[in-house]
C-alpha cells in the first residue's frame, strides 16, 4: 500500500446497467493501511428516490463528499420543490469536485439513476476532480477496481434482468476482492428498478 | 462613492413604507406598456416601442429580450435599469445550467432575478431599479408555460394575464373580461395587441410594438413581417 493516498483506507465500488434496472455494489471494510478497523462501513449514498452514489477513496473524504453533496441537494429539493435526476446530481457532484481542482478531494464517484418514468439507465463515473464519463454499461472505482471490471466485463450481458444483473454484480464483486487486501469483508448490493429497491449484504470471505 | 455610502439610501417612511420603492413604481407606472397573457399551450409578451423621432432605427434596439432558450422577457420602465437586469438574468440562467446542467425552470430564474432586486432596495448607496419585469417561460419537467411579474421592490407574481406600465389598470380590466383558460397561443397574441390597443395612440404598426411568444419549442421575439399579419387579421 505503501504512501499511495487513494489506497490508504482501501474499498472497492461497482455498478452495472440491466434492461430498466441498474444495480451498484460495495465492500464494507474499512481499514488503515494493513490493519482492518470496521466491516460495516459502505461506500453507497442515496441522494434521491432512484439515484444513488458510490464514493471510494480516503474514509474522511467519502464521508465529507457525501455529505456536502447531500448538503446541496437538500437545498436543491426545497428550492425547486422536485427530486433531482440522475443526470442532474452526476453534474453536481462532478462540479463540487472541480471546485476543488487544485487541492482535490480523494474520491473516485459512481453515479448511478433510473427515471421511474421511462425506465432509461443511467451509470457514470467520476475521477477526483470531476472528469466527466458517458452514460456507460459498466463502471468500477477503488483499489480493486481492475480486477472488479475485469470480471464485470466477462460476466456483463446487456438487457439484463433484474436477478441476472445481482448475480452478475454480486460475482463480479466477491471474486474481485479476494485478489485485494485492502477490500472485502462482505458487501452489500443494491439493485434498482422501476418501482423497487432491493438490498442485499453478502457475505464473502471474512480476510 | 461606495466608501461614503455603506448604509442604504432606501429607508423607511413613520408609516412604513419604502418611498423609494413607491417612487420607483411611479417610473414603471409612467413608463411604455407592456402586456403578458398566458396560454393553455404558451405565453404572449407585447410591448409599445414608439420612436420619439422619425429618425430612429426601430428595427435595432429591442425590448422584448430573450433570457435563454426557453425564457423571455418585457419590461416597463427606464431602459437603462432593463439591459443591466436583462444581462443578469442572463448571466443566472448559464449559472444554473453550468452546475445542474439544466434549463433553469421559470420559477427559480425569478427568484434568483427578484432577489438581485431586492438587493438594491436594502443595499449601500445604490437606488432600486425603475422597471417591471414580465418573465416568460416554458418548464418542461411541469410541461406547462409560465408568467411572473417582477417589481423594484424584489416581490414577484405569477399573472395567468397582466398589464403593466401606462394604463395598466385598463388593460387589467380588459384582460379580466376577456381571458379563460382555455386560450390558445393564436388568441392570445390577438388578445395582447388588442390590449395594447386600448392605450395606443395612433397607428399600431409592425415597427412600434413588440411580441415574444413562448412554447414548448422555446422563446422567440416574432419578426416584423409576422407582427404585421397580426395585425392585419385584427384589422
Amino acid at each position: 500500500m505503501g504512501d499511495d493516498i487513494l489506497s490508504y483506507n482501501g474499498g472497492v465500488a461497482l455498478a452495472m446497467k440491466g434492461k430498466e434496472c441498474i444495480a451498484i455494489a460495495c465492500d464494507k471494510r474499512y481499514g488503515v493501511q494493513n490493519r482492518t478497523i470496521a466491516t460495516n462501513f459502505t461506500k453507497i449514498f442515496q441522494y434521491s428516490d432512484h439515484c444513488f452514489v458510490a464514493f471510494c477513496g480516503l474514509a474522511t473524504d467519502v464521508q465529507t463528499v457525501s455529505e456536502r453533496l447531500k448538503f446541496r441537494t437538500n437545498l436543491y429539493e426545497l428550492r425547486e420543490q422536485r427530486k433531482l435526476k440522475p443526470n442532474v446530481l452526476y453534474n453536481m457532484l462532478t462540479n463540487l469536485l472541480y471546485e476543488r481542482r487544485f487541492g482535490p478531494y480523494f474520491v473516485f464517484a459512481l453515479v448511478v439513476g433510473l427515471d421511474p418514468k421511462t425506465g432509461e439507465t443511467f451509470v457514470y463515473d467520476s475521477d477526483n476532480i470531476g472528469a466527466i464519463s458517458d452514460n456507460v454499461n459498466l463502471v468500477t472505482v477503488g483499489t480493486a477496481s481492475e480486477y472488479i471490471f475485469g470480471l464485470g466485463e466477462l460476466f456483463f450481458k446487456p438487457n439484463m434482468n433484474a436477478d441476472e444483473l445481482f448475480e452478475a454484480t454480486s460475482q463480479a464483486l466477491l471474486n474481485g476482492v479476494d485478489r485485494d487486501s485492502a477490500s472485502g469483508w462482505g458487501a452489500v448490493v443494491y439493485v434498482i428498478e422501476k418501482d423497487k429497491i432491493t438490498v442485499r449484504e453478502l457475505k464473502g470471505r471474512q480476510d | 462613492m461606495s466608501e461614503r455610502y455603506g448604509f442604504s439610501l432606501t429607508t423607511f417612511s413613520p408609516s412604513g413604507k419604502l418611498v423609494q420603492i413607491e417612487y420607483a413604481l411611479n417610473a414603471v407606472n409612467a413608463g411604455s406598456p407592456a402586456v403578458g397573457i398566458k396560454a393553455s399551450n404558451g405565453v404572449v409578451l407585447a410591448t409599445e416601442k414608439k420612436s420619439k423621432s422619425l429618425l430612429h432605427d426601430d428595427r435595432t434596439i429591442h425590448k422584448v429580450e430573450s433570457i435563454c432558450k426557453n425564457m423571455g422577457l418585457v419590461y416597463s420602465g427606464m431602459g437603462p435599469d432593463y439591459r443591466l437586469l436583462v444581462q443578469k438574468a442572463r448571466k443566472l440562467a448559464q449559472e444554473y445550467m453550468l452546475v445542474y446542467e439544466q434549463n433553469v425552470p421559470p420559477t427559480q430564474l425569478v427568484k434568483r432575478v427578484a432577489d438581485v432586486m431586492q438587493e438594491y432596495t436594502q443595499s449601500g448607496g445604490v437606488r432600486p431599479f425603475g422597471v417591471s419585469l414580465l418573465i416568460c417561460g416554458y418548464d418542461y419537467d411541469e410541461d406547462r408555460p409560465f408568467l411572473y411579474q417582477c417589481d423594484p421592490s424584489g416581490s414577484y407574481f405569477p399573472w395567468k394575464a397582466t398589464a403593466i406600465g401606462r394604463n395598466f389598470v385598463n388593460g387589467k380590466t380588459f384582460l379580466e373580461k376577456r381571458y379563460s383558460d382555455q386560450l390558445a397561443l393564436e388568441d392570445a397574441v390577438h388578445t395582447a395587441i388588442l390590449t395594447l390597443k386600448e392605450s395606443f395612440e395612433g397607428q399600431m404598426t409592425e415597427d412600434n410594438i413588440e411580441i415574444g411568444i413562448c412554447d414548448k419549442e422555446g422563446f422567440r421575439r416574432l419578426t416584423p413581417a409576422e407582427v404585421k399579419d397580426y395585425l392585419a387579421q385584427i384589422g
